[in-house]
């Protein structure tokens, strides 16, 4: 029985760039700087190519909801083995508002339009370091969710996940459908070949606009400001413990 | 046995010399010229370049220093995960395993192979795809295709151009190998120097005499395996730079190979060599736009750190004006090489264009890898920095690929004031 699987991905600030508050400090600056599809989001793709290559997926479809440009995230997932891919357009001046609780509501939509059996995201978006979209996509369709997933098998009832925690590993088993986010060491993604990047050239994309899927927009949150976290001051060094602890109780640290 | 390319986890937090990246040291943001590339290439050329650098940042950057040491680099191991990605046959026909697209997708490749922190490994890779199989794809048999084109472009087969001699490099027409016929024979006596990959290679693209009367008209290009009876290696040769390429004299004695080897007509080798210049020199041009940034970048984060009298080097304005002429040069060469490519897509000659932008590079490259190399005083002069690295590979470039004065000879004909010569 193969499973039909609807991935997310996400266009984000390339992992590499030193990040710049903007003037009105409402944000950061985007304009010019280098994206790239957010690296969760590359594991998210790669293991629904191999559950695809492990004859347990039967189609990938790719999802983004971004600006025009996000079409190049699009193409990188089908350049990866995606089969064809859904773009859910948001202008550019509309993306500062534009909130992990509408993509849900997009991703929900969209699940249930097309049928899936699994919807498959990275566990946060580099950006935003959100971590929320995986959990309420599940919560808005009332399906298992297995988030931070690191190992992912099927089994004759539905999946065995393997999810990172705090304390450690924790093995759960879902029915399906399901909801999954990728986790670091879930897999390494492979990068696309040329032969592969040319033909993703053909194969199909479809925009929509998140009105389509009766999805309103109006932000849930709104952003206060945006600063640069505090520059790191200098450390002191210490002779020996007993100084160190001498100047621990100094500032208030033991009271010991 | 399926070969998938990957990246690795450890990708994610190495960023000490991407572009665009950060500089562990001072957190300072390097040139973001990703902006720059984009408005030029398509989006999936930019794709393709960026498979191209994961291979980069996986297979060869990590061991540049190891196989610079060693003086050699596997050609065999690296050609085979350029091959698998489709990064060997850009333009090559698809028929014997190639992706069919244009020049500027090669442009596009090149570009980006100059990330590789050494000249020797991306003039490797250019030997192969822009120097000893551009004339057997176009006008070679169906058979030498199979034979020699497919598994070069798969990264099966390692080649080599078998051109220079001792006794001409630059001069062409020269040549004294001989490749005399035998029945259904060429036999080959002579010799040859300069040639790159030698010692690794599979196959020779060797250009010959095979009949007497006009030089430009008597020569062919033929394949031969490096495995025939008569081709001997002489000692490797011990080069300043580009230390980790193998570099050979090799010498033919009575090698005999099928006559038809011969790659398209008999008398056309020289003829088929020209047409190629155009995309060698443009290739040659844009490999090396990135090093030039790379050494600049570089030069300036250890600028702003290192102090002398008081204050970061790079506060000098006689400093940081240099490096600003420096940039500067570099943005007019990639612009020059750029137009030259788009025309020549267009189906435009480019000789003209692409002679200027072969002597510029090679020129530009001495100016920016000599001026860095000043400013990082003492320690550019050591072997642990990438700039004295670069300041040894890339001299190369002004007298390999087309030498300057070649060079200027073409670009003075081309304006008319080239003195006709005296018989």
């Amino acid at each position: 029985m193969a499973l039909k699987v609807l991935v997310g991905c996400k266009r984000v600030i390339d992992y590499a760039v030193k990040i710049r508050i903007k003037p009105d400090k409402l944000g950061v600056v985007t304009e010019g700087v280098k994206h790239s599809m957010n690296p969760f989001d590359e594991i998210a793709v790669e293991e629904a190519v191999r559950l695809k290559e492990r004859k347990l997926a039967k189609e990938i479809i790719v999802v983004t909801c971004g600006p025009p440009q996000a079409a190049e995230t699009i193409r990188t997932a089908l350049a990866m083995g995606a089969d064809r891919g859904i773009h859910v357009e948001i202008p550019l001046d509309q993306m500062d508002t534009f909130q992990p609780i509408h993509v849900s509501k997009v991703l929900a939509k969209l699940a249930e339009q097309e049928k899936v059996d699994i919807v498959m995201l990275g566990k946060l978006a580099i950006d935003d370091d959100s971590n929320q979209t995986a959990q309420m996509t599940a919560s808005l369709l009332n399906w298992p969710q297995g988030v931070f997933a690191s190992k992912i098998d099927k089994t004759d009832a539905g999946l065995e996940i393997i999810r990172e925690v705090d304390g450690g590993l924790e093995t759960i088993r879902t029915t399906l459908p399901a909801v999954l986010s990728a986790d670091l060491r879930l897999n390494e993604p492979r990068y696309a070949t040329l032969p592969n990047i040319m033909k993703a050239k053909k194969k199909k994309v479809v925009k929509m606009k998140p009105a389509d899927l009766g999805v309103d927009m109006a932000p849930r949150i709104q952003v206060v400001s945006v600063e640069d976290p505090p520059v790191r001051e200098a450390g002191q060094t210490v002779s020996d413990v007993d100084d160190l602890v001498a100047k621990l109780k100094d500032k208030g640290f033991s009271s010991a | 046995m399926m070969m998938r390319p990957t990246m690795s986890c450890v990708t994610l937090g190495r960023y000490l010399t991407t572009r665009g990246g950060r500089d562990l040291h001072s957190g300072t943001v390097l040139a973001q010229q990703a902006a720059v590339q984009a408005d030029y290439f398509g989006e999936d050329q930019r794709s393709m370049q960026k498979t191209a650098k994961r291979i980069i940042d996986e297979d060869i950057n990590p061991y540049v220093d190891q196989w610079e040491a060693e003086g050699m680099y596997p050609a065999h191991t690296v050609f085979k995960k350029l091959g698998s990605a489709g990064l060997l046959g850009v333009n090559k026909p698809v028929e014997y395993g190639g992706m069919g697209l244009d020049f500027k997708y090669n442009i596009a490749l090149n570009e980006e192979l100059g990330h590789i922190n050494c000249g020797a490994v991306p003039m490797s890779i250019a030997v192969q795809t822009d120097m000893a199989t551009p004339a057997l794809a176009r006008f070679g048999s169906e058979e030498l295709k199979r034979s020699f084109l497919e598994p070069s472009v798969l990264g099966d087969m390692v080649a080599c151009l078998g051109v220079s001699e001792p006794g001409g490099g630059s001069d062409v027409a020269a040549n004294k190998t001989s490749a005399v016929r035998q029945g259904d024979d060429l036999v080959i006596n002579g010799q040859k120097m300069w040639i790159t990959n030698a010692f690794q290679a599979d196959w020779m693209c060797l250009l010959a005499n095979t009949s007497e009367g006009n030089p430009h008209r008597n020569k062919s290009l033929i394949c031969v395996p490096m495995d025939t009876p008569g081709i001997h290696l002489a000692k490797k040769i011990d080069k300043m730079g580009m230390k980790c390429s193998d570099t050979a004299v090799i010498y033919l004695d009575d090698v005999r190979v099928p006559a038809k080897n011969i790659i398209g007509e008999e008398g056309m080798g020289f003829t088929y060599q020209m047409m190629q210049f155009q995309e060698e020199r443009m290739a040659a041009s844009v490999l090396v736009l990135q090093p030039m940034e790379t050494v600049i970048e570089q030069t300036i984060a250890y600028l702003r750190e290192r102090q002398a009298f008081g204050q970061p080097l790079l506060n000098n304005q006689y400093i940081h004006f240099r490096l600003a002429e420096l940039a500067t040069e570099v943005e007019m060469l990639r612009s020059t090489i750029y137009r030259a490519t788009d025309k020549f897509v267009a189906g435009e000659d480019v000789t003209q264009l692409a002679s200027m932008c072969k002597l510029k590079c090679g020129r530009l490259l001495r100016e920016v890898n000599d001026s860095c190399l000043q400013f990082w005083g003492g320690m550019g002069f050591t072997n642990d920095v990438l700039v004295s690295r670069m300041y040894r590979d890339m001299r190369l470039i002004s007298i390999a690929g087309g030498a300057d004065e070649v060079m200027l000879g073409i670009i003075c004909k081309g304006m008319g004031i080239l003195p006709k010569k005296t018989k």
